[in-house]
């Protein structure tokens, strides 16, 4: 059983399946009149969020609490986080307060992993820096699943900003896992040329969005942010968008059942347009439903049993 | 003075010897020597090396006495065999004027535990701009030879002609930061696989070896001397071999931790380029900022690279790039933590690991070649009659565990923690005086 | 399990095992409970049938098809999973979370009734009413067991029982199901008979 949930290679094919089931029951609490479960009552979740995430931030929450947790939201800004301490000492309090899991948002890649060093509790992982965001994958793939069926044989593609994306690491760690083909798709300025064999080997890399569209089941868009052309990575939105945003046409080059998907939040008119972000195949409402159930999951994986 | 009389030591790897060391010189060598007024020394098993000497040290003093003071940094460098070090400009205030490099060389003769040369900075406050009083600081009491802006790079290369023609006059040598800083933004450890993996902004093996590349030209075209420190990729062994060869006054030195850790330990793997050290050891976890340094540690075939490197001489030193850190500035995030690692008393451990027992070659790189880099006169020379007694004397058979809290240094990030490494230092004099007896320093 | 070394030479122990219920007698209890039920129930009218996982599921179900036989009324079957409601939880690694399905109807006004393989300490009939407050409001609760052991530590006890079984606190129960084993039986495990 695994202790922190920091990086999508955490997870094995069982225990990642394991989550998305029990996801499943967790989402059936979300249509009851009580959307509550006493599994993680007398427990203490602590939201320790170092950049402004308020949809992860109530996500994690809303899913602490339908399983009963005490939740303590500690952002940094307005508190002590914020007037220079340490994230050692930050750790040493939430211990003191004894927090039985901590979920980190933070800037720096590799923050949850030092957290992990300084608490007994348990570490999720809510996004660090340019390196994982392992929750937004799984409810990603309980996305792919509840649309399409299964995962293992699906062809994803993820295209954007590869390079900075949290969101497409832990897609290609966790995906690869379940059995799934994974065709990362950008500029080449925004693809890292040694992802495949730094993450997942079987994993495809094209810069051309038009021929690998009518071949996938998934296309993942990463939401792509105006600033990086200051960095040269592309010469302008406009040609970004020309060259990789998807829009009503290229939607139409898809196959039927394909689907649409959208970490959020969007750069309507830069990566995706209206017409498509509003279209049925997008599941970009559905997906953030479903992350309050995979939390739940994940949450009640970790400290739902004894399991130190 | 206390004489010294040692017993069947080894020097430099040749048949068993006496030395006689008195008045601060060797006084006598051979076999069955007697002195009843010295004190004597059994050094059976061991050998005899000339002072270790230090290219490139941050002793941090003045403005991180938290960190390391000229004196701690004195300690752990006599400890690790040095008789002499280098210390870089990087202080606060910085060493850019005879003021400042005259008040660092002083804390060293006060502290008299190793010769402690100032280097000065290139530029004023290293931002790069304009040149430093570099004559001032030759011709102060400091006699400051080597000038560095470490840390930065001297990357206008209108500025760094001009440092390499200036420093002609006093028989100067400029030591390059290699890093083209517009290709390391925000560079947190070595552009590939791992960085990728990790998320981490990559450091690009080409970011040092373009600016070697375009330096060695400039050395060329105006026939100054260059000295490269802490090279640390293939491709810039592979630029230096080409420039050698064309005749162009440039050296090179390499870190003990470039010839020893890999990337891979920055993602928790014990990857190093020696399976013996290796074994038993392994890092605390991913995104130990012990292991942030920079230039960052990079792939095995760049490791190996360098070991070839230094062992046919395209490089010429191993430098330890010393660099201490307060607790506060490594147990941190990565992205926040400053870059460095302890270096002087674990270096001729890891050469030893490096080169094995080739002790005239280990006495090149580690003694003869930086003392003359730096042109220090009665360091880097063989014990021999008459000439000044500083020498180190190592067991090759000893292995010792790698404790951080047992340092001298008053700084505790040495990558090595917890690995066994081979070798170690019995004893060192400087000017014949004893500074370490027994693994342990004297004063 | 590590035990005391002996003081003297004894014979070695054999753990006893004791057929209570063989297939033929389930069969027998299963139709004698649904029998009840219908006497109880005013022929099982707005009455829901929930197996407890395991094994109380098959059971719920073979009571189903019984009361179907006998009165011709079709009574639904639902699945009532406990693993969140249990007050157990951390004494153990986490446990799987299995399905909860109720019938279409729902439960709300309904005479539920929950079937369960065994009745020991009552805490997992503890957490199944709770689990059944959080997903509606029967109009009343009943109990079902296959077996009542004893030995309750909670003010619980069922309404329709299989078999009572009087047992010391170091044996154990076990009840096997075709569907869920292989085999229909009930055997005692362990006791005093060194």
């Amino acid at each position: 059983m695994i202790r922190h949930l920091l990086s999508g290679a955490d997870l094995d094919a069982a225990t990642a399946t394991q989550i998305l089931d029990t996801a499943a029951e967790m989402a059936t609490v979300a249509g009851r009149e009580v959307k509550k479960l006493p599994a993680l009552r007398g427990r203490t979740v602590v939201n320790l969020f170092y950049e402004d995430s308020t949809r992860t931030r109530i996500s994690f929450e809303a899913a602490a609490k339908r399983l009963s947790a005490d939740v303590i939201n500690f952002s940094a800004k307005g508190s002590s986080v914020a007037k220079g301490e340490s994230l050692k000492d930050t750790a040493l309090t939430l211990q003191a307060m004894g927090a039985d899991a901590v979920v980190v948002r933070h800037p720096a890649s590799g923050a949850p992993h030092r957290l992990a060093n300084w608490v007994d509790g348990s570490v999720v992982n809510a996004g660090d820096g340019t390196h994982e965001h392992p929750t937004q994958a799984l409810l990603d793939a309980y996305t792919m699943r509840s649309r399409l069926g299964r995962i293992a044989g699906l062809h994803v593609a993820v295209v954007g900003d590869v390079l900075h994306s949290r969101v497409a690491r832990s897609n290609v760690l966790l995906l690869s896992t379940l059995g799934a083909k994974v065709t990362l798709v950008g500029p080449p300025t925004l693809i890292p040329v040694d992802i495949p064999q730094a993450l997942a080997p079987g994993t495809d890399v094209s810069y051309d969005l038009d021929t690998v569209l009518p071949g996938v089941d998934v296309v993942m868009m990463l939401r792509v942010q105006r600033e990086r052309m200051n960095d040269s990575y592309f010469p302008s939105a406009r040609e970004y968008a020309r060259r990789y945003g998807l829009d009503g046409p290229r939607m139409r080059r898809l196959p039927e059942h394909a689907i649409v998907m959208h970490p959020g939040p969007m750069n309507r008119g830069m990566e995706i347009t209206p017409e498509v972000a509003d279209s049925p195949r997008s599941t970009i409402v559905e997906q953030v439903a479903n992350g309050v159930s995979v939390r739940m999951a994940v949450l009640y994986l970790l400290l739902g049993g004894n399991n130190r | 003075m206390t004489a010294y009389l040692i017993k069947n030591v080894s020097v430099v790897g040749a048949a068993p010897t006496d030395l006689l060391i008195r008045d601060g010189v060797v006084a006598e060598t051979g076999g069955g020597l007697t002195a009843p007024d010295a004190t004597v020394l059994d050094a059976t098993g061991l050998v005899a090396l000339p002072g270790l000497v230090d290219l490139h040290t941050h002793l941090r003093e003045p403005g991180r006495e938290d960190a390391e003071t000229v004196e701690s940094g004195s300690r752990a460098a006599a400890l690790g065999g040095y008789t002499a070090v280098c210390a870089m400009a990087n202080t606060s205030p910085v060493a850019d004027t005879a003021g400042v490099v005259e008040q660092v060389w002083r804390l060293g003769r006060e502290a008299g535990l190793v010769d402690v040369q100032p280097i000065g900075a290139v530029t004023v406050g290293l931002a790069g701009e304009r040149l430093a009083e570099l004559g001032a600081m030759a011709d102060s009491a400091a006699r400051v030879r080597i000038f560095s802006d470490d840390g930065h790079c001297v990357a206008d290369p209108m500025l760094m002609r001009r440092a390499l023609e200036y420093v002609k006059a006093f028989d100067g040598v400029i030591a390059q930061h290699a890093e083209e800083p517009r290709l390391t933004e925000g560079a947190q450890m070595h552009e590939g696989e791992v960085s990728t993996r990790l998320g981490l902004t990559g450091w690009p093996a080409v970011a040092e070896e373009a600016i070697i590349a375009r330096d060695v030209l400039l050395a060329e075209h105006v026939g100054s001397r260059l000295h490269i420190c802490h090279v640390s990729t293939a491709g810039s062994v592979a630029v230096l071999r080409h420039a050698k060869a064309r005749g162009v006054k440039v050296t090179a030195e390499v870190t003990p931790h470039h010839l020893l850790l890999t990337d891979e330990v920055v993602s928790g793997r014990s990857e190093l380029a020696s399976p013996a050290l290796a074994n038993n050891w392994s890092p605390a976890g991913p995104y130990d900022p012990v292991f942030k340094v920079n230039p960052p540690l990079r792939t095995a075939s760049d490791v190996a690279a360098l070991r070839a490197a230094l062992a046919e001489g395209v490089i010429d030193i191993i430098a330890t790039d010393h660099a201490p850190h307060a607790l506060e500035d490594k147990e941190c995030e990565w992205a926040y933590a400053r870059p460095g690692m302890l270096g002087l008393e674990t270096a001729l451990s890891i050469a030893l690991d490096v080169l094995g027992p080739q002790w005239d070659l280990i006495a090149e790189r580690m003694s003869r070649a930086p003392a003359r880099i730096a042109g220090l006169d009665g360091h880097g020379v063989d014990p021999a009659p008459g000439v000044p007694a500083n020498l180190t004397l190592v067991d090759p058979a000893a292995r010792r565990v790698v404790e951080p809290a047992e340092l001298a240094s008053r700084s505790r990030n040495t990558p090595y923690a917890r690995m066994t490494l081979p070798g170690r230092i019995v004893a060192t004099f400087l000017r014949g005086e004893l500074t370490v007896l027994d693994g342990k320093a004297v004063k | 399990m590590a035990y005391p070394p002996a003081a003297h030479p004894s014979p070695p122990r054999q753990p006893s095992v004791k057929v209570i219920l063989a297939a033929a007698d389930v069969s027998r209890v299963v139709d004698r409970i649904a029998h009840q039920i219908l006497e109880k129930t005013q022929g099982a009218a707005d009455t829901v049938l929930l197996g407890i996982p395991t094994r109380g599921v098959p059971l719920a179900k073979r009571l189903a098809a019984r009361i179907s036989t006998f009165e011709d009324v079709t009574v639904p079957v639902g699945v009532l999973d406990i693993t969140l409601y249990r007050d157990d939880l951390r004494r153990h690694a986490t446990r799987a979370v299995g399905p909860t399905d109720l019938p279409s109807d729902g439960i709300d006004g309904k005479r539920v009734i929950l079937v369960d393989d065994v009745l020991f300490s009552g805490r997992t009939v503890r957490a199944a009413l709770d689990a059944l407050s959080d997903v509606g409001r029967p109009a009343s609760v009943q109990l079902a067991v296959l077996v009542d052991r004893g030995h309750r530590q909670l003010p619980i006890r069922a309404d329709y029982v299989g078999k009572n079984i009087p047992t010391a606190l170091a044996e154990s129960v076990k009840v096997t199901l075709a569907e869920t084993d292989g085999a229909d039986e009930v055997k005692l495990y362990g006791g005093a008979s060194a």
